[in-house]
């Protein structure tokens, strides 16, 4: 009974299946929000609302013909995209929605399982740097140069500004930072700064609006993905897509108190705060138009990762009130 | 480590095929340079062996978005060659679409440089409220692209009184939107860092280089045909010539908003002072052997059309040297020593339109790049030449 259970928890809830029909679902989720701030209709015919045209458009891609450059590290190219869903798969895993009974945590919950998460949620920008170098083509490479050069900006604020909470908590362990704040939601409050730094850094990982510039199209075609076609495309943004809901459900589980409540309410509370979050992602992507790349460096480090420290003294300064 | 990348004649960024080549070193262009003749459609040629009044239809095709532009020029000079002079009225109408297709080229161009920032809310607002005034160019010509309105000696159709009132009610709603556009270009933060400094064309560089148009006048030269040398009724309309100091990218933006602002003002004038009488007088249909050149100020700087006439209804000769030739040079100077990332904006910044700025073909020699132009005759000898020399099948059959 215990090995089924474990087998339906990883290929259906909140495993593979589910994983990836909510990870198309936010896609769709965005695409819409973006398309009504713009005063478009957005996705509208495939299914109700167009909510499954993420997945006929991921189908068409399967279909696609796949192409290789002939210059290409042929391996790295192929296996990159595979590697890449993979590890935003195994993020996953470590956020908290998995311990349906608070007393009985999985055995994917541990002292520092936020630093493994950061660890891991960081390889996909390594990836799409590889893809980027190995396809050889000059948009390609700048693409690439560009996805490294905008990690040394984003990162370390993102890194600064999650310790904060963790540090408030007194713990490493995504479970016990959410349970924290679950007792006490009022403490919520002073991390508001840095849930707003972590939103941008998160959009800045994710590559979107100011941040898309590794891939802006009107400079350099497609990027990191201009070689990349069929198979491999389909792959990619579905990993750009499962890497959303992961980063944006880190973000809920530290700074809006986690998924409380068992099975179904937990259920209710990933889908309802990861939504969230990705609706102020999609908000901004309206909002802003795309910046340079030293302008994000600059702006990372004159902004981000001082307003980053402050938050973490807020944080360690009133550990010492809250005690 | 320097190399070229190459910017079309295939790229997102460029809405008509021509070439950009930049060398970069790193995220830094270093040198620039354009290579023309993708879309090349040999209009001047064709000129000379249509009549003058279907030469009107001829140059309104040589642009989609400043269609009026052309065709108004050249009507202008082949009215001084026919010795004919418009109505009242009719100078107003055809100047009236004029203003409101520089109302619609400057929203799509804003349009424009939203997408090529990045900023593709910006693109779809406006766009949708280009539609505004897609309408009412519909509404007084009939169609939305080519608007056909013009012809020798006046233009083709009167407007009534309930179309002036509708005009002038779409018109406060637009001067309402452009409004909003002024503040969101100077007031959201990433689009501002995003234009400021970028594409700087110097006032000395800007005349030695011979920059026309919004270009021009954003590096604080203040010129424009309608001021310096008035055409139609343009000497009694009260209107200012926009200009800007900063001499980059969101000053191009700023003098094109403002210019809006200002067509908005004239677009008024013409309605609430259009004389009555007719709107067109006939002309006749040769012309006395003479030459005549046309100054028009386009959305994009001002065009020329040099027109010859050897006394049948053809031309002999016609030459037209759109505004975006003028402002290439220009841009060549702009490019240089700015970011990849830069490129999109400063060429969009002029407002390109390629086709307009297709009128000779130059050959490039690929092993010693030397450049140059040649006559038709020249194309056909070389082609004979190598045709002679290639090893073709004389039996060849036709596949299918």
């Amino acid at each position: 009974m215990a090995t089924l259970k474990t087998i339906l928890y990883l290929f259906v809830y909140p495993g593979f299946l589910f994983l990836l029909v909510y990870s198309t679902f936010c896609e769709w989720f965005d695409r819409k929000v973006y398309a009504r701030l713009q005063n478009r209709m957005g996705p509208t015919h495939t299914g109700r609302f167009g909510v499954l045209q993420p997945v006929a458009d991921i189908v068409k891609l399967l279909a696609k013909e796949d192409i290789v450059p002939e210059q290409a590290d042929k391996g790295l190219f192929n296996a990159l995209p595979v590697f890449g869903l993979a590890v935003v798969s195994t993020a996953m895993l470590l956020l908290p929605v998995w311990h349906f009974s608070p007393g009985a945590p999985s055995f994917t919950s541990f002292p520092g399982d936020v630093i493994v998460l950061l660890y891991i949620l960081s390889l996909p920008t390594l990836i799409l740097f590889l893809a980027g170098w190995t396809s050889t083509s000059f948009f390609s490479t700048i693409g690439g140069a560009r996805v490294l050069t905008m990690l040394f900006g984003y990162e370390v604020p993102l890194f600064l500004v999650i310790l904060g909470p963790a540090a408030l908590a007194g713990s490493w362990r995504l479970a016990e930072i959410a349970q924290f704040y679950q007792h006490r939601p009022l403490l919520l409050l002073p991390n508001i700064l840095g849930f707003v730094i972590a939103l941008i850094c998160l959009q800045a990982k994710l590559e979107r609006t100011p941040f898309d510039i590794p891939h802006a199209e009107t400079e350099i075609v497609g990027g990191t993905f201009t070689e990349y076609s069929g198979k491999k495309l389909a792959l990619f943004r579905l990993m750009i897509d499962v890497e959303m809901v992961a980063g944006s459900g880190l973000l809920a589980a530290v700074f809006l108190g986690g998924f409380p409540g068992g099975l179904w309410l937990g259920l209710v509370w990933f889908v309802v705060k990861t939504l969230a979050v990705i609706f102020l992602l999609s908000l901004i992507r309206a909002m802003t138009s795309r910046i340079r790349i030293d302008q994000v460096v600059s702006f990372a480090w004159k902004y981000l990762a001082p307003l980053a420290v402050l938050q973490l003294l807020i944080d360690i300064l009133l550990k010492g009130f809250v005690k | 480590m320097r190399f070229t990348i190459p910017i079309g004649p295939q790229h997102p960024a460029l809405k008509e095929p021509i070439s950009l080549r930049m060398t970069l070193e790193g995220e830094v262009i270093r040198d620039a340079d354009i290579r023309l003749g993708y879309n090349h459609r040999g209009l001047e040629k064709l000129a000379e062996s249509k009549t003058y009044l279907q030469n009107i239809y001829l140059t309104e095709r040589i642009c989609g978005i400043c269609s009026h532009s052309h065709s108004t020029c050249f009507v202008q000079a082949a009215e001084q060659l026919l010795e004919v002079e418009p109505p009242r009225r009719g100078v107003f109408l055809r100047y009236l679409v004029s203003e409101l297709e520089r109302v619609h080229s400057h929203l799509l161009w804003l349009g424009v440089a939203g997408h090529e920032a990045g900023f593709d809310s910006f693109f779809m607002y406006t766009w949708r409220d280009r539609e505004v005034v897609m309408d009412i160019l519909e509404r007084i010509s009939g169609n939305r692209v080519h608007y056909a309105i013009n012809t020798l000696g006046g233009v083709r159709r009167d407007i009534d009184e309930a179309q002036r009132q509708n005009i002038l009610a779409s018109l406060s709603v637009l001067r309402q939107r452009s409004e909003y556009y002024l503040k969101i270009g100077a007031n959201e933060p990433t689009f501002v860092a995003r234009l400021a400094g970028v594409g700087y064309l110097s006032k000395e560089k800007a005349v030695a280089l011979c920059a026309v148009g919004p270009t021009a006048r954003a590096s604080d030269i203040s010129r424009d045909v309608r001021k310096d040398d008035p055409y139609g009724m343009y000497a009694e309309v009260p209107f200012e010539v926009c200009s800007a100091q900063s001499c980059d990218v969101l000053g191009r933006t700023v003098v094109r908003v403002k210019e809006l602002m200002q067509s908005y003002n004239i677009i008024e004038f013409l309605l609430k002072n259009l004389p009555s009488g007719p709107v067109a007088v006939r002309a006749p249909r040769r012309a006395k052997p003479g030459e005549a050149v046309a100054r028009y100020e386009a959305p994009r700087g001002e065009n020329i059309h040099y027109l010859k006439a050897n006394g049948t209804d053809k031309p002999e000769r016609l030459k037209v040297r759109a505004p975006t030739l003028g402002n290439y040079a220009a841009t060549i100077e702009m490019l240089k020593s700015g970011f990849v990332a830069d490129i999109p904006l400063i060429f969009a910044a002029i407002d390109p339109c390629i086709c307009c700025a297709e009128r000779v073909v130059t050959l490039v020699d690929s092993r010693n790049g030397e450049e140059s132009v040649v006559p038709m005759s020249r194309l056909r000898a070389m082609a004979e030449e190598r045709y002679r020399r290639a090893p073709v099948k004389k039996d060849a059959e036709w596949p299918l």
